[in-house]
């Protein structure tokens, strides 16, 4: 080196190791990462709360308990499916027939339930793996033959409706009166035991941040002051809580029969949320997903077998949307002809940018479906109950995407002029 | 700090692409400690032999020896599993990912199923700091926030991570500033002089000069040249990257001049 070498550069390794010691610095860190563009989940979630100011401004049921509860049930199936579709655009792929797709696997379950007499467990099963295979071809198709993943899926999208009207037949539909299937949507977790899972999630979220805190600071690594992985657990408990607490509240018109505690599909999906925010963050699989939307030459060189990760991405898309339609089915007791058509997976990406998934490829979290997912469910549950012709919605719905996808792209440009991730 | 036997060397190397006949005969060393420098004009066959050592491309004759035992590399993997690391010339990073993550990028440490983040964190700090590396701020910083000095070194330092014992450096400085070439340069040298042995890939002669031990010249698909750096003068090189041959390059180091 040069004989200029100042004490900060000779100290500049060991600097990082406590950096953002404070909960100002961390505060005024992450203000700089905004500026930058690097946002995260901050649009969608002020957009959320706006909305929520609004409908509770123009109707005074809105946040009722009732459709609360509502607003709930009619988010899972796009959550799910935008959580499908999160792995697929972090390649910078998109997948559009994962919403048929679904409805090819949903009417499996349907007809081996009705029409075979099989149990739920069995046909969920093969539902699933009805998913997986579709999935598997799609990935053969992208990753081998080299055909936009776009067009691939189109002629999917295109196909499978037609597999949906063979299994069911012309304009019918199978009624899923299945008891756990049905349960899904329509029936509630006891409170009690609402409370404890709440109690035990904040729990385990707490324990696992504290641990890896504590891990970091023994071992010199990189991490977060102590007030900002504390405040994190807080504002967790204060949502989960809050929520918890909005559902158990009885919510029936009937004084008669109370209906109360949290649908079982809320569980299901932090179920697949915290799975998927491991198999992301946490294991190799997941980073290798990141690399080839970053960079698939670069990944390539690095020994990752590109190929199988794209495969495996397009498998896991068309399985999780197979969950998505099953609480579909539930949602409306039936699997029909339309099943996953028409909007549902338009609704799914809409809400995976929304909630900050990059259709660029190589950001994005499991989360953003989650939060995407109550944008889109949000705006149609509120117009509905204004009253509101149904043009409304998809102008609206249609004008919240351009939005999201705008400050996807803005935000893009200005992280790259500031050179954030 | 010259070994005598070197950890790298191909023999007698042809490589032909249908009726191109684009290496003939090419003998190319590789000693621990020391930087090689391939240099050679557009077309002379530095990337095809880069990538014959990369294990890309096999060799249609010739032997490929390394550490005194003859072996056949068929594709990168098994090079790399030799020791042998390559960084492109376009860097090969994934901007979305951290120095950590890139640096362990395909080799993930585990446990289980479940990334050992404590462990990569540490070693790659490590690596950096083997180098003295001390422009970047960060390992947690993400790799579209570093300037193309801090790419390089970042691609370099992945090669000391996992004990290369060869490392091929594909135009390192082309893209550089002054400050930033003078950084690379600086690890090139260090990189060296912690035993691994470089053969850098380099069409500016004034760093070609300023860290290179020996020098190698291709001319049209033969070597022209493998010389040692200070004996020869910048003038001589440049004659035999352009002619192939150096009027006043006596002796033994015009061996194999065609």
């Amino acid at each position: 080196m040069t004989d200029t070498i100042t004490e900060a550069e000779q100290a500049g390794f060991a600097s990082d190791m406590t950096q953002s010691t404070t909960l100002g610095q961390s505060v005024r860190a992450y203000a700089n990462r905004v500026r930058g563009g690097d946002m995260g989940a901050l649009p969608s979630i002020l957009g959320l709360i706006a909305l929520f100011v609004v409908f509770w401004l123009a109707n005074d049921k809105f946040l009722s308990y009732l459709n609360m509860a509502n607003l709930i049930t009619q988010a899972g199936p796009i959550v799910i499916l935008a959580m499908a579709l999160v792995p697929v655009l972090l390649l910078g792929e998109i997948d559009l027939s994962a919403g048929v797709a679904g409805g090819v696997a949903a009417c499996v379950m349907g007809v081996l339930i009705v029409k075979h007499g099989q149990p739920w467990g069995i046909a969920v099963l093969a539902a699933v793996v009805t998913g997986a295979v579709i999935g598997l071809v799609i990935g053969l198709l992208v990753a081998k033959l080299g055909i936009p993943s776009f067009v691939v899926t189109l002629a999917f999208f295109l196909g499978l409706q037609g597999v949906t009207l063979k299994l069911i037949g012309e304009g019918g539909s199978v009624r899923v009166n299945q008891e756990v299937i049905y349960g899904i949507a329509n029936k509630n977790v006891d409170p009690t035991l609402g409370w404890i899972a709440a109690a035990v999630i904040i729990a385990g979220f707490a324990a696992l941040s504290l641990l890896r805190q504590r891990r970091k600071v023994a071992h010199g690594l990189q991490h977060q002051p102590l007030a900002v992985v504390v405040a994190q657990i807080v504002a967790l408990a204060i949502v989960i809580l809050g929520v918890t607490f909005v559902l158990n509240q009885n919510r029936s018109r009937n004084p008669n029969f109370p209906i109360e505690g949290v649908p079982w599909v809320l569980p299901l999906i932090a179920v697949l949320l915290i799975g998927w925010t491991f198999a992301l963050g946490r294991t190799s699989w997941g980073r290798h997903v990141y690399a080839v939307g970053g960079n698939a030459e670069a990944a390539r060189r690095a020994g990752i077998n590109v190929d199988r990760i794209r495969i495996s991405v397009f498998m896991a898309c068309s399985a999780m949307a197979a969950l998505s339609l099953i609480v579909q089915a539930s949602v409306s007791g039936k699997v029909s002809t339309s099943s996953g058509g028409g909007n549902a997976l338009l609704y799914a990406v809409g809400a995976a940018v929304i909630g900050g998934t990059s259709l660029f490829g190589g950001k994005g979290k499991a989360r953003d479906a989650v939060i995407g997912g109550l944008v889109v469910a949000t705006i149609a549950n509120g117009l509905g109950l204004l009253n509101q012709a149904s043009y409304i919605n998809f102008v609206v719905t249609g004008g919240v995407l351009l939005l999201a996808a705008s400050v996807d792209a803005i935000s893009r440009r200005r992280r790259s002029a500031s050179g954030l991730g | 700090m010259s070994s005598s036997t070197p950890v790298l060397e191909l023999r007698g190397i042809n490589k032909s692409f249908g009726v191109a006949h684009v290496l003939h005969d090419v003998d190319l060393k590789i000693y621990p400690g020391q930087v090689t420098a391939l240099v050679g004009d557009n077309g002379a066959g530095k990337s095809t032999l880069v990538k014959t050592v990369a294990g890309i491309y096999l060799p249609d004759t010739g032997s490929y020896i390394f550490d005194g035992e003859p072996v056949a590399v068929h594709g990168p993997k098994e090079a790399s599993s030799l020791g042998i690391e390559i960084v492109y010339q376009d860097l090969a990073l994934c901007e979305n990912l951290d120095i950590v993550e890139n640096m362990f990028l395909g080799r993930e440490s585990r446990h289980g199923i479940v990334l050992d983040e404590t462990t990569m964190e540490a070693k790659a700090r490590e690596a950096l700091t083997s180098l003295s590396v001390r422009t970047v701020k960060s390992v947690r910083q993400s790799v579209s926030s570093l300037s193309g000095g801090q790419r390089q070194t970042v691609a370099i330092a992945k090669s000391v991570l996992w004990n290369s014992k060869v490392v091929l450096l594909d135009e390192p400085t082309a893209a550089l500033g002054v400050a930033q070439t003078r950084q690379v340069l600086d690890l090139v040298r260090r990189l060296a002089d912690s035993g691994v042995g470089v053969l850098l890939i380099s069409h500016n002669l004034t760093d070609v000069f300023e860290v290179a031990d020996r020098i190698t010249a291709l001319y049209l698909g033969r070597v022209a040249a493998d010389v040692s750096a200070k004996d020869v003068t910048s003038r001589q090189v440049v004659e035999l990257i352009t002619t192939g041959q150096s009027s006043d390059l006596g002796g033994a180091a015009a061996l194999t001049t065609v």
